[in-house]
Parts: C-alpha cells; sequence; structure tokens
C-alpha cells in the first residue's frame, strides 16, 4: 500500500512556529501622478496551526495582503518572510516553488483549468515539481475522495455546481501538502448552505494543523477564525478574537 | 494516464487545440502547403535527374545521335500507296565519320521490318537492327553469353544475329541459345550471341509475344543484300514504302567537352544537306543539362512556393498562439499561483505550437506524396519519394513551431501572475 500524508498527523498542540511574517509592508501603485497605498505600513506574524481572517471593506487591501502573502506579489516596501525566507532574496523560481511547496491557493471564482478534469486539475500542482506521479494520481484519488468527490474525477469543471468546484480547488490546493492555505473571497461566489459545507472543510484543516488565512467581508464567515484581522485603507485597523 | 512531464505536455497540448478544432486545423494550412510544397518540389527533382541519368546510361554520354525523321505528311497526297525517301544516307556517315575531329568511333543503324519466327514462336512486325560491330563499344552494352558482331560478319555478309536477352528468352526458354538458327523475313540467320537488356528487367520468363522487347541485330550489309532499302508499312489498309538509307547514325566521342563541338558540326552539316528537316540530333549531354534546367525551375518555383507557405503559416501559428495565450492568460496566472515556473509556461506553450506545426506537417506530408503521384499519373514525368523526404518535412515543421511558438510562449511566461488572475 502506499501510505499517504494527508497532514492529519500534525496536531494542533505542537508549539507555535511564526510561518509568514510581515515587517511594515506597503505596496504602492503608482497610477500617473497619483499613488495608492493597497497597503501601507503592515506588520504581521501568522503561525503556524492558526486560523485567521481578514475582512474589510472593499478596496482596503485584503487581496493585496493575500497575493504577496502567496509569493505572487511583492511589496513595494518593508520585508516579508515566509518559512524563515526573506522574499526579497528569492529569484522568480525560487518564489515559484515556494508555492509550489509551501502555499496553497483559493479563490473567489475557482480558477479550475477548463479544458481539464477533476482528477488533472487537482494534480496541477504536482506538474511542476519531479514527483511519482503513481504515488500522486492515488493522493490526488484520496483528496477528491475527503472533498466528496471520488465520483466525479473524469468530469470537467463546466459539469460541476459552485460548491463541487470550490471543493477540487481545495483538494488542488492540498495536493503538495503546504503549510499555508490562502483562500480569497472563497466562499463569495456560493450559498449559505455551500458556504457552511466549505467552512467545516477549513475547520477540519485547521484541527490537521494548517495555516488558513482566509479573506472574507461576511461577518459570520469571519468569525470562524481565531483570529480577525480588520484592514482599512491599507492599514491594520484591528487585530480581535473570533470563535474559532 | 500520466507518464513524462513531456509526454504529459503534448497530450495536453493536443488537448487545448482539439478546443479548437476548425481554428487548429485552418491554422495548420500553410505549414501544410509548405511541407507538401518541399516534398513535391523534391519528388519531380529527383525524378527529373533520375531520368535524366537513365537515358544517359541508355543513350551514352559521350554520343551524338543523328536520327531519321519522317517529314510532315503532304495532306494534299491522300492515296493508298505512298512511297517516301528520307533520312541520313551513306554519305551522311562518311562525312561524320570522315571530317569531324574529336570523333572516335561512328555507328550506323538500319532497321528491318520483318517478321521473325522460331520453329512455332513468332514475332510479326518485329524490328531488327543492322549494325556494325562498333555498336556493342558505342553504346557499352553487355553480352549476356557468345560474342557480338565482328567486323568480318559485315564483309563476308554472314547471316548470323545477336537476340536480346528477352528474344532469346522468349524462343529457347530452357535451351541453348547459341547455335540456334531462327528465320528472319525469308532468310535464316544463326544465333552467335545474347545481349543484356540496356535496363535490367524482372526475373520472370514470359511466354507472351505482345510483351517481349524485340532486340535483333544483324549486320548491316547483310540485312540491306537481303532487305534492300525499303521498308514496307502496313497502316490501316494503306500501304506504306518508307526508303531510308540509315536510321539512325551514333557518333561517339573522345571526350565530353568535344561533344558540343560534335553536336554543332552534325547540325550545320545536317542543316545544309536535309532542307526537308527529315532528322534529329540527340545529344544525351545535353538532355542531362535539360533535365537539371528543369529541376531547377521546378526547385525555385516550388521553393518560393514552400518558403512563402511556410512563412504564412508560421505567422498564422504564432497569430493564433497569441490569441491563445490571451485567452488563457487567467489559466497562465492559475498555474503560476500553483508552483509553474516561467520555464514550465513557457514549455507548454511551445509544446502547443509544435503539436500544431507538426500536425500540419504530417497532413503536408500526406499531401506531398499525393502531388508526386498525380504529377506522375497525368503528366508523365517520373517522381521519386525518398525515404528523407518525410523526415526533412517532420524537421521543417518542428523548426516552424519553435521559431514562430517562441514569441507567444515567452509573452506567456512573463505575464505578472497577479495581472494574470485578475484576467476575465
Ligand atoms: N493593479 C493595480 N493597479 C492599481 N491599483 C490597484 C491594483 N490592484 C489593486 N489596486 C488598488 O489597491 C487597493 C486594494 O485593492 P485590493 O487589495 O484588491 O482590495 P480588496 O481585495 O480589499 O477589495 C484598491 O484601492 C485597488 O484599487
Ligand atoms: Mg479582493
Amino acid at each position: 500500500m502506499i501510505s499517504l500524508n494527508l497532514g492529519i498527523t500534525q496536531s494542533k498542540n505542537k508549539p507555535l512556529v511564526v510561518v509568514a511574517e510581515l515587517d511594515d509592508v506597503a505596496r504602492i501603485y503608482k497610477m500617473g501622478d497619483t499613488e495608492v497605498r493597497a497597503l501601507d505600513g503592515v506588520s504581521v506574524k501568522f503561525s503556524s496551526s492558526e486560523y485567521w481572517s481578514i475582512m474589510g471593506a472593499s478596496g482596503s487591501g485584503k487581496s493585496t495582503l493575500l497575493n504577496i502573502l502567496g509569493c505572487i506579489d511583492t511589496p513595494t516596501s518593508g520585508a516579508y518572510r515566509v518559512e524563515g525566507k526573506d522574499t526579497k532574496s528569492l529569484d522568480d523560481d525560487s518564489l515559484s516553488d515556494l508555492r509550489g511547496s509551501s502555499i496553497g491557493f483559493i479563490f473567489q471564482s475557482f480558477n479550475l483549468i477548463p479544458q481539464l478534469n477533476v482528477l488533472e486539475n487537482i494534480l496541477v500542482p504536482t506538474f511542476y515539481r519531479n514527483e511519482e506521479s503513481e504515488l500522486s494520481i492515488a493522493r490526488a484519488e484520496e483528496l477528491a475522495r475527503r472533498v466528496g468527490l471520488e465520483e466525479r474525477l473524469l468530469h470537467r469543471p463546466t459539469e460541476l455546481s459552485g460548491g463541487q468546484q470550490q471543493r477540487v480547488a481545495i483538494a488542488r490546493a492540498l495536493m503538495n501538502d503546504p503549510q499555508i492555505i490562502l483562500a480569497d473571497e472563497a466562499t463569495g461566489n456560493l450559498d449559505s448552505h455551500t458556504t457552511e459545507e466549505i467552512l467545516e472543510l477549513f475547520s477540519e484543516l485547521h484541527d490537521e494543523g494548517k495555516t488558513i488565512l482566509l479573506v472574507t467581508h461576511e461577518l459570520d464567515v469571519g468569525k470562524r477564525a481565531q483570529n480577525i484581522l480588520t484592514l482599512r485603507d491599507g492599514k491594520i485597523e484591528s487585530i480581535t478574537e473570533g470563535n474559532g | 494516464m500520466l507518464s513524462s512531464p513531456f509526454s504529459r505536455s503534448v497530450r495536453l497540448g493536443v488537448k487545448s487545440l482539439f478546443l479548437h478544432k476548425l481554428r487548429s486545423l485552418l491554422t495548420t494550412f500553410g505549414v501544410l502547403f509548405g511541407v507538401s510544397s518541399v516534398i513535391s518540389m523534391l519528388a519531380i527533382g529527383e525524378g527529373a535527374s533520375e531520368e535524366a541519368q537513365e537515358q544517359i546510361r541508355q543513350l551514352g554520354s559521350q554520343n551524338v545521335i543523328l536520327r531519321s525523321l519522317k517529314p510532315e505528311e503532304d495532306p494534299t497526297s491522300s492515296q493508298t500507296t505512298s512511297a517516301t525517301k528520307y533520312g541520313l544516307t551513306w554519305p551522311d556517315f562518311e562525312r561524320v565519320a570522315g571530317t569531324f575531329p574529336g570523333v572516335e568511333g561512328v555507328v550506323p543503324i538500319r532497321n528491318f521490318t520483318q517478321e521473325v519466327r522460331f520453329e512455332d514462336k513468332v514475332l510479326s512486325n518485329a524490328m531488327t537492327m543492322g549494325t556494325t560491330a562498333e555498336y556493342q563499344d558505342v553504346t557499352g552494352r553487355i553480352l549476356h553469353r557468345g560474342r557480338f558482331l565482328g567486323p568480318i560478319d559485315d564483309i563476308k555478309r554472314n547471316n548470323v544475329c545477336v537476340v536480346g536477352y528477352e528474344v532469346a528468352r522468349y524462343f529457347f526458354p530452357g535451351r541453348e541459345p547459341l547455335g540456334q538458327t531462327i528465320k528472319i523475313g525469308p532468310e535464316y540467320f544463326e544465333v552467335i550471341g545474347v545481349i543484356l537488356p540496356r535496363v535490367p528487367i524482372g526475373a520472370s520468363a514470359t511466354s507472351n509475344a505482345a510483351s517481349v522487347t524485340v532486340e535483333i541485330f544483324i549486320p548491316i550489309q547483310t540485312g540491306i543484300s537481303w532487305f534492300g532499302s525499303m521498308n514496307v508499312k502496313m497502316n490501316s489498309g494503306s500501304r506504306n514504302i518508307e526508303m531510308v538509307d540509315l536510321h539512325e547514325v551514333i557518333a561517339s566521342v573522345k571526350n565530353a567537352e568535344t561533344v558540343a563541338q560534335v553536336a554543332a558540326a552534325s547540325r550545320t552539316m545536317l542543316a545544309r544537306e536535309h532542307p526537308q528537316n527529315d532528322y534529329e540530333v540527340i545529344v544525351p549531354l545535353e538532355l542531362l543539362a535539360r533535365a537539371e534546367e528543369t529541376k531547377r525551375i521546378f526547385n525555385i518555383v516550388l521553393g518560393c512556393i514552400a518558403s512563402i507557405s511556410l512563412l504564412v503559416g508560421g505567422i498564422g501559428i504564432m497569430n493564433v498562439m497569441l490569441a491563445t495565450v490571451n485567452e488563457r492568460t487567467r489559466e497562465i496566472g492559475i498555474r503560476r499561483a500553483l508552483g509553474a515556473k516561467r520555464h514550465h509556461i513557457m514549455m507548454q506553450f511551445l509544446v502547443e505550437t509544435v503539436v500544431l506545426s507538426v500536425g500540419g506537417g504530417i497532413l503536408g506530408i500526406g499531401l506531398g506524396v499525393l502531388v508526386p503521384y498525380l504529377v506522375e499519373h497525368y503528366a508523365d514525368m517520373r517522381t521519386i519519394v525518398t525515404l528523407q523526404a518525410p523526415f526533412l518535412a517532420f524537421g521543417i515543421s518542428v523548426t516552424i513551431g519553435l521559431v514562430f511558438g517562441l514569441y507567444p510562449a515567452w509573452q506567456a511566461a512573463n505575464l505578472d501572475p497577479v495581472e494574470a488572475l485578475r484576467h476575465e
């Protein structure tokens, strides 16, 4: 039998380790003469096995923050360290490696690749790592089972409901067993029942030791986290405790 | 299901191309026509030069051949029996043999149309060739057995003959041909030699007179003394009497450089002596030059078509790939977010472009084989599709894919992930 590490072995009682750390981060967009400070002096530490929600009005910088945390965007000033590495010192390929190994993205609009079936979509993150492919397939099937889609492996994304698509995206995010899960309005396109299912999955992942950073503008959703970070005009307005 | 990253890329590339079947198909047309032009060009050129070389082999590269031609019929004389005297004469032969510098040997040829018979086997209207001993040297023909005509046969007007391999096989299957006596017209001739065919033939013995390549050689003087200088041809009820001294004169020249001089001298001489234009001069070396010219023109024309098609095809492919990259910007962003490096994205689109152009190339190989086949069939030109042609075509299409896929792939690889993810 192939043994699978779905992250179940990790315990949430492990001592906290800082996995991602922002130090006076600013992200500035220049549009002609005007500057948009999407993030402005943000300093915060995220530790392993923490469940955070990031809240704030539209345009407050939530997505920008998440993109920097996910290493697809870089700060204009300030430092971002992830798993102890300063992203400033990393080149494009190393950042790609970091994304592939440590970060799982989940998007509002699911972002599955339309011409690939469910199984292939779940496998995409492995395409860019040199892994044993049979093991990968077994793991992908296991993850599909976990999110309740084992019957849909060969379906195209267009043949699935929104909730199902988002579950495929979650399986895909888990494929490389990353430490950090970044979800940008992951439930924004879902009805309340499906939202509940997805949030249930996040809670499970949190119990298994993942660091979850969930962007939302719905207070109900945000309250499910342990910590709630609220942004306003690119600055941290508050950090409060949630119910998680 | 998923094997090596490369075969996966190819498989996924094919899959995305199949999402837009018509677009992909249309895109490949440029490469298709380009590749098929290249293959046709090579096949036609190869065929033309092969044909020329074979002609040279048959006629001898250092020979100048003078041949009698029947002048155009006078349409006003509609008699059922007509006698025409035309063609090369013995004085022509003497002039070539005696006065042209550089000529080493001259062979006269006179054809006699007679029925040829051995026991109950008959070759009717067979052409018997009267010639001299030098014929064998000048044409480079090889004997299978026995000997060729000798000078003494002509002087003594011996009733001897040399037969072609196929004639021997037809008349004397399983028997020794040498020493047999065949009947040419009313006269009997002893077989003294068997000559090999000019071009190699198949091994199957033939029992069908119509399919036999008739070659029978007799001493020219023997032939003239028996059959005279009149040839009677029965032609759909009308009797044609032709009087021809010599049907052919082959002059063999010392070296290739003097061929042109001898050819020019022959033409001048014949133009003076034969105002009725009842001759032709065949120069195998000129045939070769003409074949090379044909090949060159074909290469230029088809080379232009091929380059233009390939260029247009390549640009078309690039255009479609740019559109594809634009359409799939979001997908590129997703892949980058999931860990794809720039070179992965680059590779993905390059592979897709190469798959597209190789697809066109494979269709092009099909058309490129079909065109020479049709040319051979309808234009009566020999074509040869070499084994290298498909490989060359494959190489060309891969190159086109790589060259014209580079820019779209580079563009895809350098998209900003955040921008790409925001793309609609
Ligand atoms: N590429 C960009 N160019 C210019 N301004 C941008 C760009 N991306 C984001 N912004 C601006 O940065 C601010 C924060 O945006 P974003 O992080 O997307 O907010 P949120 O996700 O909280 O709605 C907004 O004012 C937005 O207009
Ligand atoms: Mg946003």
